[in-house]
């Protein structure tokens, strides 16, 4: 490479014209994945977005990538495919609650299970935006919607416990307006080797306005936004005079002053048991009050797909490249003269 | 006395040209692997052979009950035969239910063998005899053999160092000892088999050793000197392998791969009875092959549409029930024009349905279950060994048109064999497929500019610089693949769309007529009742019937010159194991005035009942349409 980078912003947009309501968060998520990949040192044609059906969803028509707008909650079986055929390539998959937590909830589960090399952008806005303002699976509970007139009884996922639960090998929560913790979050996703799984709250703003409003407005955001840093103890606020403590019961906010610091939770997202990772994404349910964002978990583990093809290897390395010829006669034959 | 004069006392075998025995007992008992080890000892012999295994859908339903036998049926012959047999001429039945249950369809005057020990007071009430049909003599007009199987067992395997519940596994060994001394067969086969998959093991022992006591109970035991030859059939000169449906399914697409150069992705949830061919692909890992055991159906096939974007030769196997959970992502395919094979093995239905038999009766769900209008080829393997070339045939057609193809196979065909002789594999057909490499028109690569001639649009693999584009569900604008909403578009592409596989007609071969070219009667089949079919027309044609046999390879589209051939014969029969699938459409595409022949038993045709059929038709007798 020379001094110059490769790509800009640009290089990474279509000709396509974006498409999502006037104040969508989703833009500002365009903003962060475009520059992010304009950043990296990697050729365009090795990234590939698949996305399902939703708002979110529209994604890679905007990317000028490889990409494919699949049908719904299918995005990470589709994604697995092309990540099993070939290592080589960079897959994102790009969902939002209703397609990867309902319809396509059996196919998340199993991708990050299987750890196969894929990056997950879950767009959460906690509403269906594309079929008009229903309940999703993370509305909360309560929540009136056309499809829930005298308020939702369904109880909503955690996302981010769902996917620990799922045995994840990267999990973390990001928030569309703070584009230097997504871009950050993005970087160590990317580097992840295997399933990366990144909640993303995001504000719908014709159905579910102000959804995050507490972890977004000027008046609470410092209050109530809880930066996971690894090896750091889990403080915040605007003095960082508050504190996170985990014990049997789960964990909890505590004043630092109270407690003091050596007391406080140091985070750790290598800790090989999730335990405590599921323990933080339990604090805040909504989102109210003081949230986590970060990376709750960034374990190694061994991919599927490099998996697979080891074993490609391994086999032809003990029985030779296969030949047709042996195959046909493998379970005997006898010959007619 | 002395060997000798032992065999002097016995006849030399009664020379037959065929014979179809079955092999019934319990689904533990070990019936498939004593009719396939059968069917393997004769095959080296040199007959030719059809094999139809038949067994319940539970793995151990409870023992002694008539929902528990599990039979496996073998036709072998010293001529080149079309089916498994009709009727057994000889049946071992290894305890009272199974003989209940298979008696019926025995020959009368056929042999049945049976294992005494089994006929005590609790299994025959288990199977529903109220006295004993050994001693009752119901089985008077057939030839019946007794043997105490279990005892003889006991007293074979002692030594071997075999104990408790193991000593009677080997039972099944001696009943096929018992049969291989009844039709001549050679030992030494089943024994190498025995030590190549037991090794140097009690089990080994104790097998080998039933297997030589029950031959020689029969050499010894003068009720079973009347014994039979089959001799070597004139196949063909060339060299043969036994082989099952789903393996040689599975076999046809490593070929293809190979063909093609591309490696093989199979993404596929195990159903029966397509499970084994994922088993088989499974074990291929040094030819590539990716299999991916997926969630579910919708994974299965998501997997694969996610392999075919990437480049890859993709397959996804099912049977009825899983491909309606893949009919949404078939679309998808067809919409973002992938190549796809989508398996259909075949059961019987509607939902879980008869699991482990046969039925045809997803024709039109392959025709025609997705939403919008959704063409797509439809082929069919009609024995075994066609599932071979219908794999290679089904990835010929997906990767030219770049299209999902639906290939149709069924329970008989998966699990039954017969002798396959080994294709020139230094002439399979050139599936080379070309990628897209650079722009198609100007600066610009449209994604969906197509081949004047095919319609097939370009396959451009990610990874390639400067060619990304995006795939998708949305409605596509002809040529650049955007999204478009525009009502003429939509049209232009559905009928495009249509075309593209409407012209697929001129590039398969035309079908040919089989028997007579003057006929008045012709039988038009298609999937797994080939061998039935051919075998009733030569048993009608015998007679001095005039009747001709064609048989589908493509169901859609049709062959070009199918109408003309039709029109040339007064009757169409179509025989089919569903209610009359294909004869609709055949009656809605020709206008021709169909008759249906219908089966929905679980159980593939006999050939008497085509040949039955037939002549009814022939002579005036039968006016039901």
């Amino acid at each position: 490479m020379t001094d110059t980078a490769r790509y800009t912003r640009a290089d990474f947009q279509t000709d396509q014209e974006v498409r999502w309501c006037p104040g969508c968060g989703d833009y500002t998520i365009l903003a962060s994945v475009q520059n992010f990949l304009a950043e990296l040192d990697v050729p365009r044609e090795n990234h590939v977005f698949i996305s399902g059906i939703g708002c979110s969803s529209r994604f890679p028509y905007y990317m000028n990538t490889y990409g494919m707008h699949s049908i719904h909650g299918r995005a990470p079986a589709i994604a697995s495919g092309v990540a099993a055929a070939n290592p080589d390539l960079h897959v994102w998959v790009i969902t939002g609650d209703g397609d990867a937590l309902s319809i396509g909830g059996n196919h998340l589960i199993h991708a990050l299970r299987r750890n196969i090399n894929i990056t997950i952008l879950l767009f959460n806005n906690q509403i269906y935006g594309l079929t008009k303002g229903q309940y999703s699976p993370t509305s909360e509970v309560g929540k009136r919607t056309k499809t829930s007139p005298m308020g939702s009884i369904d109880w909503p996922f955690n996302p981010v416990s769902l996917a620990l639960g799922a045995e994840a090998s990267f999990v973390a929560r990001t928030i569309d307006m703070d584009r230097a913790h997504t871009a950050e979050i993005l970087t160590a996703a990317y580097e992840h080797e295997g399933a990366a799984f990144i909640e993303i709250y995001q504000n719908c703003n014709v159905f579910n306005d102000k959804a995050f409003i507490e972890l977004t407005g000027r008046e609470t955001r410092d209050a109530n936004r809880i930066y996971l840093e690894h090896g750091k103890p889990i403080v915040f606020g605007k003095e960082d005079e508050k504190g996170v403590v985990v014990g049997p019961d789960g964990a909890q906010v505590v004043d630092v002053a109270d407690v003091g610091i050596d007391r406080i939770q140091v985070h750790d997202a290598k800790a090989p048991e999730p335990a405590v990772a599921f323990a933080l994404s339990r604090l805040s349910v909504g989102p109210h009050g003081p949230t986590p964002l970060g990376i709750f978990r960034d374990v190694s583990r061994p991919t599927y797909e490099r998996q697979l093809a080891d074993q490609i290897v391994q086999a032809q390395d003990r029985q030779g490249p296969g030949d047709l010829d042996q195959l046909v006669r493998s379970l005997g034959t006898w010959t007619v003269e | 006395m002395s060997e000798e004069t032992t065999a002097d006392t016995r006849p030399e075998p009664e020379p037959i040209d065929n014979v179809v025995i079955r092999f019934a007992g319990d689904s533990g008992d070990g019936m498939q692997l004593a009719g396939t080890r059968f069917t393997a000892s004769s095959a080296l012999f040199g007959n030719d052979l059809a094999t139809f295994p038949n067994f319940p859908a539970e793995i151990r339903a409870p023992a002694g009950t008539l929902a528990g036998v599990s039979a496996f049926q073998v036709h072998i012959a010293d001529w080149d035969i079309l089916t498994p047999g009709d009727s057994p001429d000889c049946l071992v039945a290894m305890n009272p239910a199974a003989l209940k249950a298979n008696i019926g369809d025995v020959v009368k005057g056929g042999l049945v063998i049976v294992n005494s020990d089994a006929f005590d007071e609790r299994n025959l009430h288990k199977a529903g005899y109220e006295t004993n049909p050994l001693e009752d003599g119901s089985l008077e007009s057939y030839h019946l053999l007794t043997a105490p199987m279990e005892q003889l067992t006991k007293e074979a395997v002692q030594g071997t160092g075999v104990k408790g519940r193991e000593v009677l596994r080997s039972k099944n060994f001696f009943a096929l000892g018992l049969m291989s001394w009844m039709y001549q067969r050679p030992l030494d086969p089943v024994i190498d088999w025995i030590d190549q998959k037991f090794g140097d093991s009690p089990v080994a022992a104790a097998n080998t050793a039933a297997l030589k006591a029950g031959y020689n109970y029969g050499l010894t035991t003068e009720a079973f000197h009347h014994t039979y030859s089959v001799a070597p059939a004139t196949l063909p000169a060339g060299e043969y392998t036994n082989i099952t449906g789903n393996q040689s399914l599975a076999w046809g697409l490593v070929a293809a791969s190979q063909a093609s150069g591309l490696p093989l992705f199979y993404g596929s949830y195990p159903i029966t009875p397509a499970s084994s061919i994922l088993e088989a692909l499974a074990r291929l890992r040094n030819f590539g092959v990716r299999t991916f055991q997926a969630e579910d159906e919708i994974a299965g096939i998501g997997t694969s549409v996610g392999a075919a974007f990437a480049g890859h030769l993709a397959a996804t196997g099912t049977s009825g029930p899983g491909l309606a959970l893949k009919s949404e992502a078939l679309s998808l395919a067809l919409m973002a024009e992938l190549p796809l094979i989508v398996v259909d093995v075949q059961r019987g239905g509607p939902s879980t349905g008869l699991p482990t038999k046969v039925e045809q009766s997803d024709l039109l769900f392959a025709m025609y279950g997705r939403h919008g209008e959704a063409p797509l080829p439809v082929i069919a393997a009609a024995t075994p060994s066609d599932a071979f070339e219908v794999a290679i045939e089904a990835a010929r057609i997906a990767l030219k048109y770049m299209t999902p193809v639906i290939l149709l196979s069924d329970g008989y065909i998966a699990n039954s064999s017969e002798p396959w002789k080994l294709p020139d594999l230094s002439r399979l057909p050139d599936l080379t497929v070309d990628y897209a490499e650079g722009p198609n028109q100007g600066e610009s690569f449209l994604p969906y500019l197509r081949d004047p001639e095919t319609l097939a649009r370009p396959w451009a693999v990610p990874g390639t610089p400067g060619l990304e584009h995006r795939l998708g569900g949305l409605e596509k604008q002809d040529g650049t693949g955007n999204v478009s909403y525009d009502p003429m578009n939509h049209e232009h592409m559905t009928i495009l769309r249509e075309e593209k596989i409407a012209r697929i007609a001129d590039d398969i071969a035309p079908v040919e007529v089989f028997g007579d070219e003057d006929a008045e009667l012709l039988v038009l089949g298609w999937g797994s009742t080939f061998g039935a079919i051919r075998a009733g027309v030569n048993r009608a044609r015998k007679r001095e019937a005039k009747v001709a046999h064609v048989h589908l390879r493509h169901i859609n589209p049709f062959p070009a010159n199918l109408g003309e051939v039709l029109a040339r014969f007064e009757t169409v029969l179509i025989p089919e194991l569903n209610r009359g699938q294909l004869s609709r459409l055949i009656r809605a595409r020709y206008l021709v005035d169909t008759i249906s022949q219908s089966k929905v038993q679980g159980q593939p045709f006999k050939a008497a009942e085509i040949a039955m059929k037939i002549m009814q038709l022939l002579d005036g007798k039968d006016e039901q349409r």
